[in-house]
């Protein structure tokens, strides 16, 4: 086994007997922190229930509609606004106006709207993840190499082939980081809606745990919310990797 | 007269171990530096100079034998001691002024500051950088940033001063000038400079000895003795029959090291004998 | 005459938005979207009057210190856990675990342990916020130059300058990337922490507002929290440019 491998796997042992034996001591109650192994058993029971995978599942639903239609529509606006450059610098500042706006704001407004099902915590979804896929389209689409772009125009490439040919394969490992930051960006706001608005999904089965002061259940919840967040990431960097083999920001690193 | 040396290269030994690698880099490396002088090493590609200058800076630590300035083994960078390096681009703070950078390293050494302020201004003057003490090192040529790292070495007051190939990414014009830079800024600071370049014809220029390195694991094949006139010109000593001799016996000893020779036959300077330097040093 | 054009380019949009809002909603009789006009009325006197002091200057004043104190030691750790490669070796799956948890559910868990009052949200904000700020700030102790570090031995910089000069300035452009991540994860933390537990700051009062159905001021509530947002945006933006002028720099010369 290779030594940053073992060194990795201590640590995370260490992490884990931290958990178990830290509350034990009688510096943090059970009741605040129960130990490992009953995180564990209470993940267990979890896991047995139907309640668990159903909440699974709406996390899961609510995270891919919002990313879905925050993906499409970033893309599309994206590619429009890139390739016409007079859009582009009147929707800039808008842009730069619109992005910092925290959409947990929204919060209050989604309620009113949708009350507390499913579609208020996927608007505030599409809205937090639509900016990061928009953001990294237009510096995809900027980054298109002019001599390419001259070249397709002197071949009076039509737009729709300009774009299949040059603006596509440039701007795609920029598309894929957008979608990898939405997708971070979705799931944390996925699980913010059910926990604050109440939609059904792991958050609110957190936040029914906590009310119900059963401890471990709600411990045994977040596990399940970490682990998901690094299937997430995990599968969205294999995605990333499998799509530019080709290229060089791929390359470089297989190298490295 | 017999001087103590100030730097002692006591047969270092280097092995980078890696992992269950070893390679073995320098093998045996033996010779003194006088106090005063200014010694180039030359030697092929890859032949372990920046290796051995970094285990005198003591940036690097020696796994045989032992490196002594001023009579001290060397453990860590030692007081007295400077380093222009090769990459002037990033061996100077890029978020820091010129005059900052030269600064810096006094400030640390709790020189007062009316004193630092003096020493940066002379030290800049001397390299010829007057008008830049506010500019950010990026915003100068190559050449030019190389004149700042020299004055920051200079600034520092060191006794011996060390230079690894700092010439090497600069252009030939402005190379020669900083040539001529060094050879000014020793004669007049009275500094030890240990000078390691890969070109054959500034050793000769700059040196007053020239140590040949063989290829690694490193050895020394020859210790040469320049003996051209103190005063040199760019035109008129590199124009000396004896220039051109020199640079030739260099060149031939640089040749035998990259076909991987160990020791020079029928010449008395082998390598592994110190009362060759014993011999020497009066 | 270029930057009048630029100017004017910047602020087409912006107007001709607001101006459609405005007009669109005048007259609006619908409960939901009250005319923009009530909304801005309703600014003032919901936000600047007792409510400034009660809720406005508590909720900034917990993302400050929380953002803070997250800022201090993640770069702290950052620049240990980049600086050994063993010691990163041995935190990275704890550290990839830690920083892929969504932080809102970290409230429920410290609400265990430190209430609802303000200490609850300021550890809210710095366990949420530090993961960013650490693990750039760990990437960018890795790239500073080899050279620049050699440099900073051999003029033998004591501790406290190699810190200052050599890591804090030298890891700055990764350390800006994960501070300008945590300021929006901060006051997502800010508000919902709010929303969920409180008894005051702005994501309380707003969320009271639409309980209410005080519809015109909860969206002055929205609006003043985007206006935030994009403020911190900005001030950040300011900072960022002052504190890498050097980088920016550097960049064009290359």
């Amino acid at each position: 086994m290779n030594p940053a491998l073992r060194r990795g796997l201590t640590g995370l042992g260490v992490f884990v007997a931290v958990l178990e034996v830290f509350p034990r001591t009688d510096v943090v109650g059970r009741g605040y922190l129960p130990p490992f192994s009953s995180i564990v058993s209470a993940l267990g029971r979890q896991v047995g229930e139907p309640a668990f995978w159903s909440a699974l599942l709406d996390t899961l639903r609510g995270w891919s509609a919002g990313l879905g239609i925050a993906a499409v529509a970033g893309l599309v606006l994206g590619v429009a606004i890139g390739v016409v450059p007079p859009l582009r610098s009147l929707t800039a500042s808008t842009i730069e106006f619109l992005r910092p706006i925290p959409s947990v704001a929204l919060i209050p407004l989604a309620v009113l709207l949708y009350g507390t099902g499913m579609r208020s915590t996927v608007l505030l979804i599409v809205y937090a993840s639509f900016w990061q896929v928009l953001v990294q389209v237009l510096d995809g689409v900027r980054d298109v190499d002019p001599v390419a772009a001259e070249t397709a125009r002197s071949y009076r490439f039509g737009l729709r082939t300009r774009i299949r040919t040059v603006v596509w394969p440039t701007a795609l490992p920029y598309v894929l980081t957008g979608l990898r930051l939405a997708a971070t960006v979705a799931l944390v706001l996925a699980i913010t809606g059910e926990l604050v608005i109440g939609s059904p999904g792991l958050g609110r089965q957190i936040a029914l745990a906590q009310s119900a002061g059963a401890v471990e259940t709600m411990y045994a919840l977040v596990v399940v919310a970490g682990l998901l967040g690094v299937a997430v990431n995990l599968s969205i960097r294999a995605v990333e990797r499998r799509t530019l083999r080709w290229h060089v920001s791929v390359r470089r690193e297989a190298a490295a | 007269m017999t001087t103590a040396p100030v730097l002692a290269v006591d047969h270092v030994r280097k092995i980078y171990a890696g992992g269950d690698r070893r390679v073995e880099a320098v093998r045996d490396l033996h010779f003194e530096v006088t106090a005063g002088e200014l010694v180039c090493v030359v030697g092929p590609s890859g032949a372990g100079k920046t290796t051995l200058l970094r285990c005198i800076a003591g940036l690097l630590d020696v796994t045989g034998g032992e490196v002594r300035f001023e009579g001290a083994p060397i453990d860590g960078p030692p007081r007295g001691m400077a380093v222009v390096f090769q990459e002037y681009g990033r061996s100077l703070f890029p978020w820091m002024t010129v005059r900052a950078n030269v600064e810096l390293p006094l400030k640390e050494k709790r020189v007062p500051r009316e004193r630092r302020a003096v020493l940066v201004r002379d030290a800049l003057a001397t390299v010829g950088l007057d008008d830049v003490h506010d500019a950010y090192p990026w915003q100068l040529s190559g050449g030019m940033q190389q004149r700042v790292a020299i004055a920051r070495a200079v600034a520092y007051g060191p006794h011996v001063l060390l230079m690894d190939e700092p010439f090497a990414a600069v252009d030939a014009q402005t190379r020669a000038d900083l040539e001529d830079l060094v050879r000014a800024l020793w004669s007049r600071l009275g500094v030890t400079v240990l000078f390691v370049t890969h070109d054959i014809d500034e050793a000769v220029y700059l040196g007053q000895r020239v140590l040949v390195l063989s290829n690694s694991p490193t050895v020394v094949l020859e210790d040469v003795a320049v003996d051209l006139p103190a005063a040199r010109d760019q035109l008129s000593t590199r124009a000396l029959p004896r220039f051109a001799e020199l640079r030739a016996h260099v060149y031939g000893l640089v040749q035998q090291a990259k076909r991987g020779a160990r020791t020079v036959m029928a010449d008395p300077t082998a390598i592994g004998r110190p009362n060759v330097y014993e011999g020497r040093t009066t | 005459m270029r930057l009048l054009r630029s100017t004017l380019t910047a602020a087409a949009l912006p107007v001709a938005l607001v101006t459609a809002w405005w007009l669109i909603s005048r007259g609006s009789q619908s409960f939901f979207w009250p005319p923009l006009s009530d909304i801005v009325a309703e600014l003032r006197p919901t936000w600047l009057g007792e409510r400034l002091r009660a809720d406005v200057v508590p909720s900034l004043l917990r993302l400050a210190t929380g953002y803070a104190l997250a800022l201090a030691a993640g770069i702290l750790a950052g620049l240990a856990i980049g600086l050994s490669a063993r010691l990163r070796q041995y935190c990275e799956p704890v550290l990839e675990f830690c920083r892929s948890i969504p932080p809102p559910v970290l409230i429920p868990i410290i609400m265990l342990f430190a209430g609802i009052g303000d200490q609850m949200k300021v550890i809210v904000i710095v366990s949420g916020c530090v993961w960013p700020v650490l693990l750039n700030t760990a990437e960018g102790a890795r790239a500073i130059d080899e050279v620049l570090r050699d440099t900073a031995r051999v003029y033998r910089l004591r501790p406290a300058a190699r810190f200052r000069h050599l890591l804090l300035r030298g890891a700055s452009p990764h350390i800006v990337t994960g501070a300008r991540q945590a300021l929006s994860i901060a006051i997502i933390l800010m508000v919902i922490s709010e929303m969920f537990a409180a008894s005051n700051g702005l994501g309380f009062a707003t969320v009271q507002f639409q309980r209410s159905f005080a519809i015109p001021q909860m969206w002055s509530g929205i609006l003043l929290l985007g206006v935030i947002g994009v403020t911190l945006a900005l001030a950040f933006k300011l900072v960022e440019n002052r504190v890498l002028a050097w980088y920016f720099g550097l960049r064009r010369h290359q």
